[in-house]
């Protein structure tokens, strides 16, 4: 009896080093100009070719600007990155190369699912630790470093130590108004950002069999910010109808091959995990972050923990984390003040995410002291988002749209929230200065994202 | 990579606990093609102000800590996968950095440039720190082939794990490229499976 990671991790074993890690074969690589220029650089010193270049998907996302693509990159350093990614891909001969303009061009979380490339079973790999996104289908992905980009480049293979297994299990229906992020910022809150290290994640349970892939792909993505390898769901009905028919899916007799290995793959009744947790969906409430690790999260309504509820060794990183964001140990945010909305990255740029915030602002205006962000997550989003008359919604009620990258996530481009002010943001990291030196991060969903840019403030989207 | 036998040091410490590889090394500086430099941005945002001057401080700018061991609260690198957090530990001078636990991805980055992550009990790592605070000039030694710790101020050791395979990569200055090369006509017997 078997779980499903075990299922999978077992099919992609080439070799096991004595007393040390396996040697894991790779089925799909995906590769940004960030974590890999370092990495074909190794390639060239030990004189290697890419050894399965159709294994690796490039995109260009984390260090690119999300206005005015169409002209050259104005930072020198930033367009010296992207160049070198270019001549990477041009130099290696890698025949999926999305770079800055081109039509499949996005945040590579987003542009391989939506592209076909993710498939059920598979092992995926790429230098970001959100890679856990995939798992979403039922595959085993994860976040390496640069090393382990060169390492797969070289071999399409890389050593990694078997990880133990959690099986969580969230069982009920969500209420109304509460979302798949308000779902995975509560288990965060509760496991912490440590949680689940050294584990990789399976979800289960009714919520989560009631959700859609973009809801999917927004728990397991998150599943590293408890400290998890990754995360993944066994794959349904839901699954295959979202792959079928896509461009790099499986075609054919292929599919009919593919999918039927596919539905054999969950996990055995009576396999036995390392450890099992069980929520039950109706707990949850609409989520906000109040510090700075995504696992200082509260229900909306909720004050903030006092010093007393925190662990002695953990007080001075909890009141430097407080003081960072300017509140107080007590405090409820709800009625807060904000500075700036985003709306975007690989947690929350699909267009559901989209289709959620515009629901919400329909026929309201955009609050005045609001700047808003709003950034499709591939050129993908961005057209259905005019196809589907989102646009048109978005404009009318004072939002505009900008052009796909992970943007204000990281902001590793221009896209910096300043010192001091507050951004209700969708994307997955509160650290300190994630979004620009001292800027003040409170994660949330997209539905609590948007009622923040509407009334100005924190604000219940239930209300 | 440089090998790693053993090494006796002051301490620089950080008892801060969830470090996030933001701090080690904020994502302004990641755009970089090579691996060098990363050590002078290490902790920027804590160990400089805006205009570039020092932070008084911040530990990395008091004259009293030096050493080529990192001592940090627990869960240290969490966050982002970047191997730029790694570059930054080697490039400022660290060899070793010891906290009570490391995320997962920081920890198999830190093996794959030489730097050694090592894992202390929580009372083990309060007492470096209770050392050190009373005396900057308590040191530790780290003895990697017999995988002990030692906290020289109270003579007390502990061992730490490593598997077997990493512990030769260090001493030998190793790679996991050079073993995976070595076995590239099992990974074409593999693809004529799948």
């Amino acid at each position: 009896m078997k779980t499903l990671f075990d299922k999978i991790w077992d099919a992609h074993v080439v070799s096991t080093v004595e007393d040390g890690p396996t040697q894991l074969y790779i089925d799909r690589h995906f590769c940004h100009e960030v974590t890999s220029p370092q990495a074909f650089n190794g390639l060239r010193e030990r004189g290697l070719k890419v050894f399965r270049p159709e294994q690796t998907t490039m995109t260009a996302d984390h260090n690119t600007p999300t206005i005015n693509q169409e002209q050259p990159v104005s930072d020198p350093i930033s367009r010296n990155q992207l160049d070198t990614f270019s001549k990477n891909a041009a130099d290696f001969n890698m025949p999926l190369f999305f770079p800055l303009g081109h039509i499949k061009n996005g945040v590579v979380h987003i542009i391989g699912p939506e592209n076909g490339f993710t498939h059920p079973g598979a092992t995926i790999v790429c230098g970001d630790s959100h890679t856990s996104t995939h798992g979403a289908f039922g595959a085993i992905a994860f976040g390496i470093g640069t090393s382990e980009v060169e390492m797969v480049l070289a071999t399409q293979c890389i050593l990694q130590s078997r990880p133990k297994t959690m099986r969580i299990t969230f069982n009920g229906k969500l209420g109304e108004g509460v979302t798949a992020k308000d779902l995975a910022l509560y288990m965060i809150s509760k496991l912490t950002t440590g949680g689940a290290t050294g584990y990789f994640v399976e979800y289960a349970g009714e919520a989560i069999r009631n959700m859609s892939m973009e809801e999917r792909m927004t728990v397991c993505n998150l599943s590293i910010e408890m400290g998890a390898r990754g995360g993944l769901i066994a794959p349904d009905q839901t699954t295959f109808d979202y792959v079928n028919g896509r461009e790099f899916a499986p075609k054919g007799a292929e599919w009919d091959k593919k999918l039927a290995y596919w539905k054999t793959l969950k996990t055995d009744e009576g396999a036995t995990f390392d450890k099992e947790l069980a929520f039950d969906a109706a707990d949850i409430k609409p989520m906000i972050t109040y510090g700075t690790n995504p696992g200082m999260g509260m229900g909306i309504t909720e004050s903030i923990p006092t010093l007393d509820q925190i662990d002695e060794a953990g007080r001075i990183s909890y009141q430097k984390s407080l003081e960072y964001m300017g509140f107080e140990a007590g405090e409820k945010l709800e009625g807060k003040t904000i500075d700036y909305v985003f709306l975007g990255s690989c947690t929350n740029g699909r267009i559901e995410d989209f289709r959620v915030f515009a629901n919400y602002v329909k026929g309201k205006k955009k609050a005045d002291n609001v700047v808003a962000w709003l950034v499709p997550g591939s050129w993908m989003v961005e057209k259905q988002i005019r196809e589907e008359g989102l646009y048109d919604i978005l404009t009318e009620a004072g939002f505009s749209l900008r052009q796909p990258g992970c943007s204000a996530c990281l902001a590793m481009n221009d896209d910096k929230v300043p010192a001091g002010k507050y951004a209700v943001s969708t994307s997955n990291r509160n650290f300190e200065g994630r979004q620009g030196p001292g800027a003040r991060t409170i994660l949330a969903g997209p539905l609590v994202a948007a009622a923040a840019a509407i009334s100005g403030r924190i604000t219940d989207p239930r209300n | 990579m440089e090998k790693f036998i053993t090494l006796t040091s002051t301490v620089v410490p950080l008892p801060i606990e969830n470090v996030d590889t933001d701090q080690i090394i904020p994502a302004r500086f990641l755009k970089a093609t090579n691996k060098d430099g990363f050590g002078d941005n290490l902790f920027a945002d804590w160990r400089y102000n805006k205009d570039g001057s020092p932070k008084a401080d911040f530990v990395l700018n008091n004259p009293k800590y030096k050493g080529t061991i990192l001592v940090a609260g627990k869960n240290f690198g969490s966050g982002s996968s970047r191997e730029h957090a790694a570059w930054a530990i080697d490039g400022y001078g660290f060899k070793v950095v010891v906290s009570s636990f490391f995320a997962d991805i920081f920890r198999g980055n830190a093996l794959n440039n030489g730097v050694l992550p090592v894992i202390v009990s929580t009372d083990f790592l309060a007492e470096i720190f209770a050392s050190v605070n009373s005396n900057p000039e308590a040191t530790l030694t780290i003895d990697l082939a017999n995988q002990t710790v030692t906290n020289n101020a109270n003579g007390k050791s502990e061992s730490f794990e490593i598997n077997s395979y990493k512990k030769e990569c260090l001493v030998n200055g190793l790679d996991d490229i050079d073993y995976l090369l070595s076995k590239k006509d099992l990974i074409e017997a593999y693809e004529k499976t799948i």
